[in-house]
């Protein structure tokens, strides 16, 4: 067989180059089975940054659907209640530019709000029950209805469904169990200036801190002139 | 002994795949926006560069040799790498699932990564024996990763350095690249 193959050439090309293919085709084979990746681990990492309000102000039934459709290649800037923080953590994940959030879907509120209904205007029609995502009103038929304030996520969907308009959506109080200091705020003059001309590194380019000390100079030097 | 240690240091410095001999560098330029990215890239360069100088060994020695089919050595190293590339794509796919999705279409690109073939037919073409071709392939792994993360750290500073408008994005990377390369120059005399 070897000798065969030595004394043709061109047969021996042949079955070298046929054998690997068939070789490394059974161990991709294997490969291919034992590698197997089941389900979207990706899916789950997004569910778990997603906020769980399964508000579904992101056209999408839930959270968990959204995070699908983001592994499926949707914008990642459809999620109100998660607001900037949230898209900056997804554009992390998936390395990509974090986005502003997308208005047509709802605006961040600056403030968590909780819905409270007026409970002697409520008729008990129960359908602020059926809008709640998170089962968060009680009530019954023709029964006063009211907001559990811990589970509400604030998210607005029982507002509409009202026919009484009986429901605020109220500012959560701060209470002694969950106030905490204000975060710091930038000063003035990084706000003002854009993050390419930040002095984050040392370069030899002008920057307008440099900019707003040349007034200062000229001044010097007619004080020097007068003097 | 001393000699594995001449060829891993001649591979990972003096003579460095991407800044002396000018092989891969479209991963050189291309992954090397983000540290992370970059040292995800050197780890699957490295696994699959080491593995396809062994197989590329076992290849041309006992298969291409004895049936004097030499000329057939860039076709069959062609097909061993991209199943080498094949089969680590699956690996990271099913251990890291984060890093798959970062590395994206650069994974597969490692099959046209020129260092890998480089590697595979200076193996033959230097009549390595097999330790030595693994530890060349190894280490011009070790170089490719280094110079990698190095010029990735550098591109992340300049991103935000205030760059001269008509060097700004990949020219400045470029003039950057041509000044490591000066430095490893620097390494000739070393081994």
């Amino acid at each position: 067989m070897f000798e065969l193959l030595i004394q043709n050439p061109f047969l021996g090309a042949l079955v070298a180059l046929a054998g690997l293919a068939l070789v490394f085709g059974a161990i991709l084979g294997y490969a291919a089975v034992q590698f197997k990746v089941e389900g979207d681990p990706i899916v789950d990492q997004l569910d778990n940054l997603l906020p769980q309000t399964q508000c579904g102000q992101c056209s999408f039934p839930g959270c968990r659907p959204y995070a699908e459709a983001i592994a499926n290649g949707d914008a990642i800037n459809k999620c109100p209640p998660g607001g900037q923080s949230t898209i900056n953590a997804i554009a992390d994940l998936l390395d990509v530019e974090a986005p502003t959030l997308d208005e047509e879907h709802g605006e961040e509120t600056e403030v968590k709000t909780v819905a409270y209904i007026r409970e002697d205007e409520c008729i008990g029609c129960t359908k602020c029950i059926q809008a709640c995502p998170m089962d968060a009103i009680l009530g019954a038929a023709k029964q006063m209805h009211t907001v559990i304030g811990d589970e509400c996520t604030g998210c607005d969907l029982c507002v509409e469904p009202c026919p009484v308009d009986c429901i605020d959506m109220l500012p959560v109080q701060t209470t002694l169990g969950d106030w905490k200091w204000d975060t710091p705020k930038p000063s003035h003059e990084a706000l003002s200036l854009k993050l390419t001309n930040l002095k984050l590194i040392a370069t030899d380019a002008s920057n307008p801190v440099e900019k707003d000390s040349t007034p200062a100079g000229k001044n010097s030097k007619e004080n020097g002139e007068a003097a | 002994m001393t000699d594995f240690m001449v060829i891993l240091i001649s591979t990972i410095l003096v003579n460095n795949f991407v800044l002396v001999q000018f092989l891969g560098l479209c991963p050189f330029m291309g992954v090397s926006n983000k540290l992370e990215t970059a040292i995800g890239m050197g780890g699957a360069t490295t696994f699959v560069l080491t593995l396809a100088a062994i197989c590329s060994y076992l290849v041309s020695n006992y298969i291409l040799v004895p049936l004097g089919l030499e000329y057939l050595k860039t076709i069959s190293f062609i097909l061993v790498i991209a199943v080498v590339v094949q089969f680590a794509k699956m690996f990271i796919e099913k251990t890291s699932p984060l890093l798959y999705r970062v590395l994206g279409v650069f994974l597969p690109l490692i099959t046209t990564n020129c260092a890998v073939l480089g590697v595979a037919l200076q193996n033959s073409a230097k009549a390595h024996t097999f330790v030595e071709s693994t530890l060349y392939g190894f280490g011009a792994a070790l170089g490719f990763s280094l110079v990698l993360i190095l010029f990735s750290a550098m591109r992340e500073r300049l991103a935000v350095a205030d760059v001269p408008t008509p060097f700004k994005g990949a020219a400045i990377g470029m003039i950057t690249a041509g000044l490591m390369s000066l430095a490893f120059m620097g390494f000739s005399g070393l081994v």
